[in-house]
């Protein structure tokens, strides 16, 4: 096949970018050539979009080992232990089939992780989904959790911890960001540049077969009626090949045979062996025979573009090919050697005796196109005027009855019960609290997890947005008692082609460089989905964060049950009733406009930085971060997880009872403390300047307030945790 | 005393078991499932995970590894074997203890905490545990257990049924079922009662920080019964 321009076009290219390449290479490519600069120019895997704006985000600290630009981010845990961590989207294949979308999501970020040399010790995930009325939202969401399951269960890896959210701008493109955190050793974490001549290039795991060619340029284009017709570009997940190349894998990793190693992911073969040159600054030659492919008469092209799953590219030291050839026999896994490293600085393929290929690595990846987008800046809605009698009016109990019962705050338990998150018996808190945590395997230390995002703040002011998901990231690990370290970023958005879209990006990354600068709490890797939009309608910007803290002593963990009845409940940090964009003013009032609450950073890290103190005093008994759905909320689920009531107080503010209990300001926590601590805790507080008010009291089994208005626990109970399983049922 | 825990490709609860038979002390030993020999054990246990992946049906597969001719041989000499969840299945697709065990009837993975009451303990498995219920782990997809007419009343008429799901007080009824499985039944003994295979995994439940210690009981007692 002769390549023309218009076959250029099909594969995804621009026309620019065709002229570019025949420029580069000083002729025409041909048609396995053009598969691959088009697998490596896509938006996915070049982030020609997104680059420019994301060397800005900071990403040193003092205990990062490794920052973006790796299969994952590093950071230093002490004595010699070291995480691993990264989120990743599989959102486009997810939407097409939901099942082997999710699961192959799962099984690259795992792939991701123990590229590195950890084993995976926890699993994460965001998930976002269409409205609940709409018709596919049931079959997507079944799907996903099955698939997520699937794999996650099978690998022996828990699932810890997820957020799942609901709103209509996902009807036609559904979100599936996975995470994965891994434990190494910090002398034996593995990368993926090449380095050495003539060192033999080695493929494991399994065989490469004809599906998801082109998944990674799928992934960068938007969705229109014919997506039926894309089944073939999702990939297909084998767990248990998966879990026999974790422990093959390990167990090479063990010795000091690996030069370089890096999992096939997006765009396999091609981007695998490319990012190892172009990092190691060398060549690499290939000889497509000798590939295990699980197809007859596979053509250089699908070889190349195949994005089977399960399977790895290692540079080894010269001579021990047997003795890593023992290791995958044992494992039942391929190896075959395919090619080595060459002095050329191209990537050269060979097949039948011919030369397919014969690219300069540098006009790969160095030129690639970069793109300044053009944006649109947001303006800063302005606030709702909304009827004061009419709020006040309202019965607050129904009120906190609808919103324990709305989709996006009801218990996930339906969810996260199909998740295996106790296996490898570290897990010590489970789903369903503020961050997940696992035991650092044999000793005193945990780590502790959150995935995080706010589409709603993010669409209505991105910049706020933006600084908000990193602070609510930022306050989970805060509320189990662990001190953040570092996050990964999943920003999910629209069309970068579109103004509004890109605006929304640009100003997204601005804010979570402010915030997580100012907290100290670097980005240290990530991934950037873009095209999530059908036709021409974008999904709200839904940047996931996901956070990763310390905990020296694992028993000072903190948790978000009440414990104890006659404990004394303060809120820490200061309610100015902002109600915009809350989840109540969109459930209750159907008000969809206004500002996010505003963030103060100062605050934010002071309130954090003092509870943290307080936990780490044992002054502590419960602590909860208030987010969606404000103290009301907040309370409702400690009282429920706890199987504890409350006396609440409104204290004396000029705002009235459902702008107090309903609003969603920022830096603000609920915390349980014993009577006896109470002075010493307050002092502690005054003398942080760290605002607080005190709540209540704790009780048996009914929330009152002020005395008059009461409810069951109970109640509350079966409006929290029936909702998802009813709706699951029908 | 000396344990043994078989490996195979796919299983991956073989490491939580060996750190838990270590921490009540047992020696163990990890064996792999080419292996042809078992070392000289006390108790061999088949853990959970998912052996060859359970692409076939659950733990058919594992059942016709090298090992297991071993670990059938030693169970019929009367030593002392434990199938946990997929280990469980495996013993099922050995026929060392009658039944099956069906996808879960609400066709979904469930992991949770479960309460299971002990029928009898006049056996060496749960012999001297104080209490009659037992708080412990389920985590899997296929735990729905089911057998013939004939053969639940030869199970039950030998006193076979080794735990039922129940609830907190030990009530054995269909809401405290979380699998569909016929009368509740999370775990069975063979004739002779040197087998046990379960569902619950007692290996999760050794530690107050983790979801709970009931299984601490299980292995004190397993290990004190057989010195």
């Amino acid at each position: 096949m002769i390549v023309n321009e218009k076959i250029a076009i099909d594969h995804g290219l621009k026309k620019d970018e065709y002229k570019k390449i025949c420029e580069l290479l000083k002729r025409t490519p041909n048609i396995t050539e053009l598969g691959i600069f088009s697998a490596m120019w896509n938006e996915h895997c070049s982030y020609k979009s997104s680059r420019l704006h994301l060397k800005k985000l900071p990403t040193k600290g003092k205990q990062v080992i490794q920052g973006p630009g790796e299969n994952a981010g590093v950071v230093d845990i002490g004595d010699n232990d070291a995480i691993v961590f990264k989120i990743e989207s599989h959102n486009h294949p997810s939407f097409i089939e939901p099942y082997q979308g999710a699961a192959t999501g799962v099984g690259g970020i795992m792939r991701d992780v123990f590229t590195m040399g950890a084993r995976p010790i926890a699993n994460l995930n965001s998930i976002h989904f269409g409205s609940t009325q709409h018709k596919k939202t049931k079959n997507l969401l079944r799907g996903v959790v099955h698939g997520i399951g699937g794999y996650g269960n099978c690998m022996g890896v828990p699932t810890i911890a997820g957020q799942t959210s609901f709103d209509s701008s996902y009807n036609g493109n559904i979100l599936v960001n996975a995470m994965t955190l891994g434990l190494v050793k910090k002398d034996k974490i593995f990368y993926s540049k090449a380095a050495g001549l003539n060192k033999p290039v080695i493929y494991v795991g399994s065989k490469t077969g004809r599906d998801g060619i082109h998944g990674a340029s799928m992934a960068s284009a938007s969705f229109d009626d014919k997506i039926e017709e894309k089944k073939p570009t999702v990939q297909v997940g084998d767990p248990f090949t998966e879990k026999l190349l974790l422990e093959a894998c390990l167990e090479l990793m063990a010795g000091d045979s690996i030069i370089a190693i890096q999992d096939m992911g997006a765009a396999g073969l091609t981007s695998s062996s490319i990012e190892m040159a172009s990092k190691g600054n060398l060549g690499i030659e290939i000889n497509l025979n000798k590939v295990p492919c699980r197809e007859t008469k596979m053509t250089p092209y699908e070889i190349m573009l195949s994005e089977s799953q399960e399977r790895m590219l290692i540079v080894l030291e010269n001579g021990k090919e047997e003795q890593a050839k023992t290791i995958f026999d044992k494992w039942n896994l391929d190896f075959a050697v395919i090619g080595k490293t060459t002095k050329s600085k191209k990537i050269e393929l060979y097949f039948d005796n011919e030369k397919v290929a014969d690219i300069p690595v540098n006009t790969l990846v160095e030129n690639s196109p970069m793109y300044d987008r053009k944006w649109k800046k947001a303006k800063l809605p302005k606030k709702n005027k909304n009827n004061k009698d009419d709020i006040n009016n309202l019965k607050i109990i129904e009120v906190l009855k609808k919103i324990l019962a709305n989709p996006n705050i009801c218990s996930k338990e339906w969810i996260w019960q199909q998740y295996d998150h106790t296996v490898m018996g570290d897990t010590i808190q489970k789903p369903g609290g503020d961050s997940g945590v696992v035991r650092v395997h044999g000793t005193k230390k945990a780590v502790a997890a959150s995935v995080d995002s706010s589409a709603v703040y993010c669409w209505a002011h991105p910049l706020t947005g933006g600084k908000q998901v990193v602070c609510e990231s930022f306050r989970n690990l805060i509320s189990v008692g662990a001190k953040p370290i570092a996050i990964t970023n999943c920003l999910n958005f629209g069309s970068p082609e579109n103004e509004e879209n890109m605006g929304e990006f640009v100003e997204c990354v601005q804010g979570i460089g402010e915030a997580s600068s100012y907290l100290k709490f670097p980005v240290v890797s990530g991934n950037v989905s873009f095209y999530n939009q059908t036709k021409d309608r974008g999904i709200k910007p839904t940047p996931s964060i996901g956070g990763v803290g310390l905990i020296k002593d694992y028993t000072k963990m903190t948790t978000m049950d009440f414990k104890e009845v006659d404990n004394v409940v303060l809120v820490i940090g200061k309610t100015e009733g902002h109600i915009d964009q809350s989840l109540f003013s969109r459930v209750i009032l159907d008000e969809k406009n206004g500002p996010p609450p505003e963030i103060n950073l100062f605050n934010e890290k002071n309130n954090g930085e003092t509870l943290l103190k307080l936990i780490d005093s044992n002054l502590i008994k419960s602590a909860h971060d208030i987010s969606l759905g404000g103290i009301m909320t907040a309370v409702s689920k400690m009282c429920i997880k706890g199987n504890k009531g409350i006396n609440l107080k409104k204290p004396k503010y000029l705002i009235s009872e459902i702008e107090y209990f309903f609003a969603e300001d920022q830096g603000r926590y609920v915390v349980e403390i014993s009577k006896n601590d109470q002075k010493k805790v307050l002092d502690i507080l005054n003398k942080n300047a760290v605002h607080y008010d005190q709540l209540g009291t704790i009780n048996e089994n009914m929330l009152f307030l002020n005395e008059k208005t009461k409810v069951t626990i109970d109640e509350l109970k079966e409006f929290n945790t029936t909702w998802l399983k009813k709706y699951m049922s029908n | 005393m000396k344990s043994a825990v078989i490996t195979f490709p796919g299983s991956n609860c073989d490491r939580d078991m060996d750190v838990a038979l270590k921490k009540f002390g047992f020696k163990n030993k990890m064996v792999w499932h080419q292996d042809v020999e078992l070392p000289k054990s006390d108790l061999v246990v088949l853990p959970g995970g998912f052996s060859y992946g359970d692409y076939l049906r659950c733990g058919s597969m594992a059942s016709k590894s090298k090992i297991m001719q071993s670990v059938i041989n030693f169970a019929n000499s009367g030593g002392m074997v434990m199938g946990i969840c997929n280990g469980f299945q495996i013993l099922v697709e050995t026929g060392l203890v009658p039944g099956v065990l069906l996808r879960n009837k609400y066709l979904e993975f469930i992991c949770k905490n479960v309460f299971v009451k002990i029928n009898d303990k006049s056996n060496i498995y749960f012999k001297d545990i104080s209490s009659n219920v037992l708080e412990l782990h389920i985590a899997h997809n296929d735990g729905n257990y089911f057998c013939t007419n004939d053969q639940l009343k030869e199970i039950e008429d030998n006193a076979q049924v080794a735990i039922n799901y129940c609830d907190p007080e030990g009530k054995i009824e269909e809401p405290f079922n979380p699998n569909g499985s016929i009368k509740n039944i999370a775990g069975i003994f063979n004739k002779e009662k040197n087998v046990l295979g379960m569902m619950p995994h007692p290996e999760r439940m050794i530690d107050p920080s983790l979801s709970g210690e009931d299984g601490s009981y299980f292995f004190k007692n397993l290990i004190n019964n057989l010195k």
